[in-house]
């Protein structure tokens, strides 16, 4: 039952084939058997998640019908959870209780959803590998030699090993996208705006954007379902009716014009994920969808801009830690400013520090024009890019990632680090959603598939990602064994 | 445009942050090869462009001027590492 779909789950809840309780204790007891080799979970909660499991079971025998009452989800440590540690993957935040619930979390708890914890994540999302959190690195479910993506690993490497049947994340340069390719399952990242982020540590305000993440397309629509709308709350959060994302995914792909970026497909691109995205294709156009190569003459510039754009976004957001309010201080400071540096550099690990060196160094006097501002006049070519090739073809595909997990450590130096994320960070760019999901496997590590379309158009996405999984099985396959141990 | 260790001097402090001497060198190479990543950017003309600030063109929406938050002012100051009467306490920084 724990490897079932939401989509089944919620069926067999509402049969009385298993309880909330049940389901809940069968997550508890593979998160007991297999977190210690993951560290996924940076906080489990078993009582206030059984209890909110004895909730849903007696609303259900009450009549409630929502569709996600009882599943249990994990939450990344970004969201602020009220009376639950919120970390962020960080010393600074690390005895962090907030006193208020994300508008995700609120919205995930409404739905009768059982919240099992919290789970690993690369220091205040800044990374791609998991390894910069502060709690420890996350282990791939498949190869325990291997990283599970980052940022939002901890919740990828969850799902993919069955410790939760859904989780979110939050993605601002492919952090759901990239993890989720790595681990082998489904994650959106929905379009600037469709989802609040209220509650929502920032990163990079202008690209954070939270989604889901899941075992199918199936589920991201049922899970985007509860998370989209607009929020007073999220002066950034779009005024503009939320649709039912499960209402399209039955539709034809008869027609369908597919745009393959012409640079996704260049050097840099390992063989094996080549191919297993060309075969993809493939099975495409079995469906009736027309191939089309496709320019975006500005792609390689993605990666420039963006670490200008990010760095700069976080040194500002980054600025209220400073040991007064709330989150980690220095002992003995002898004076203000002492306490402010001490505070900070203690409580900061080295990659966001680095990140608030370049953002400070960008927006500091005379260099705003040559960076910040150059960055953003990058950031409409690309945008320009998409809206271009988007008249031309309905989505993109392409790969999510140049190659499948790569080994823990193996990337010390930072640029190596930010090449990562060459296919999925021009789409926080352009505020465009995509989603990545599994279409193939290369030396038992999973490849993802990157799909993106234009603003507002998750139906579409998630209509092309569930036509794809209805014919084929890569996102039903799972590891078989996990850390030496037998599944 | 060259980057040296002064220069990471004057940054960290505009960012207050601390960075020793012993790291003050790798940190000034880091930076450097980031630098030297982002300053691909200057092979383009960007002249006749307008500037993307924001993903979605749209303006901000206003609200009506009215309370809605509650006072919660011992609940958040309970967060703080220092407090005291209703204050957060910070070193001395007036003889």
């Amino acid at each position: 039952m724990i490897s079932s779909t939401v989509a089944e789950l919620s069926i067999a809840l509402k049969a009385g084939d298993i309880s909330s309780v049940e389901l809940t204790q069968a997550y508890l007891n593979r998160i007991a058997q297999y977190n210690g080799d993951l560290n996924a979970f940076i906080t489990v909660c078993e009582e206030s998640a059984l209890e909110q499991a004895k909730a849903a079971d007696a609303a259900r025998a009450k009549g409630d019908t929502s569709l996600l009452l009882g599943i249990p989800l994990a939450h990344k440590d970004i969201f602020c959870t009220q009376g639950i540690t919120t970390t962020c993957g960080s010393r600074m935040l690390e005895n962090f209780i907030s006193p208020y619930n994300a508008t995700v979390v609120e919205k995930f708890s409404n739905a009768g959803v059982v919240m099992l914890g919290k789970t690993n994540m690369d220091e205040f999302a800044m990374g791609s590998s998991n390894e910069t959190s502060f709690f420890g690195p996350v282990k791939n479910p498949w190869n325990n030699e291997c990283v599970p993506g980052g940022s939002s690993g901890g919740s990828s490497a969850a799902v993919a090993a069955d410790l939760c049947a859904m989780a979110t994340g939050t993605d601002t340069g492919g952090s759901i996208r990239q993890p989720a390719a790595f681990c082998g399952i489904t994650g959106l990242k929905p379009s600037y705006g469709r989802v609040s982020r209220w509650g929502m540590i920032a990163f990079a305000s202008s690209l954070d954007q939270a989604g889901p993440i899941c075992k199918s397309a199936e589920d991201a629509a049922l899970m985007l379902n509860v998370m989209a709308g607009l929020d007073e709350k999220d002066s950034t959060s779009i005024d503009k009716p939320v649709e039912d994302y499960t209402a399209s995914l039955g539709n034809s792909l008869e027609g369908l014009k597919i745009g393959i970026p012409k640079q996704h497909f260049a050097e840099g691109l390992s063989s094996e994920v080549e191919q297993a995205i060309r075969d993809a294709l493939k099975e495409y156009e079995k469906m009736g969808a027309i191939i089309k190569e496709i320019d975006l003459p500005n792609s390689h510039l993605s990666v420039p801009a963006y670490y200008v754009i990010a760095p700069a976004e976080a040194s500002a957001n980054l600025s209220r830690y400073d040991g007064v309010r709330y989150g980690y201080r220095c002992e003995n400071p002898v004076d203000l400013e002492d306490m402010y540096k001490r505070t900070r550099s203690e409580g900061f690990g080295e990659e966001v520090k680095r990140r608030i060196m370049i953002g400070t160094y960008a927006l500091s006097a005379g260099f705003y024009d040559a960076y910040y501002r150059k960055a953003q006049k990058i950031r409409r070519l690309i945008k320009n890019d998409f809206s271009n090739a988007l008249k031309e073809v309905d989505v993109i595909i392409g790969p999510t990632s140049p190659h499948t997990a790569f080994k823990l450590g193996s990337k010390s130096d930072p640029v190596s680090m930010y090449l990562e994320d060459i296919y999925t960070i021009a789409v926080n760019l352009a505020g465009l959603p995509a989603i990545s999901i599994p279409a193939g496997s290369a030396n038992g590590l999973p490849i993802g598939m990157h799909i993106v379309a234009g603003d507002f158009e998750e139906a579409k996405i998630l209509n092309v990602a569930h036509q794809f999984q209805k014919l084929t099985d890569w996102h039903r396959q799972k590891p078989s064994q996990i850390s030496g141990k037998e599944v | 445009m060259a980057f040296d260790k002064s220069e990471v001097e004057k940054i960290a402090h505009l960012a207050r942050l601390h960075i020793s001497e012993s790291e003050a060198d790798e940190v000034t190479s880091r930076i450097t090869d980031i630098l030297a990543l982002i300053d691909e950017m200057q092979s383009v003309d960007t002249d006749s462009i307008e500037p993307l600030s924001h993903p979605l063109d749209v303006v901000q929406r206003l609200r009506t001027d009215e309370v809605t938050e509650q006072n919660q002012r011992e609940k958040l100051q309970a967060l703080a590492p220092d407090n005291q009467d209703g204050l957060y306490l910070v070193p001395k920084v007036l003889e």
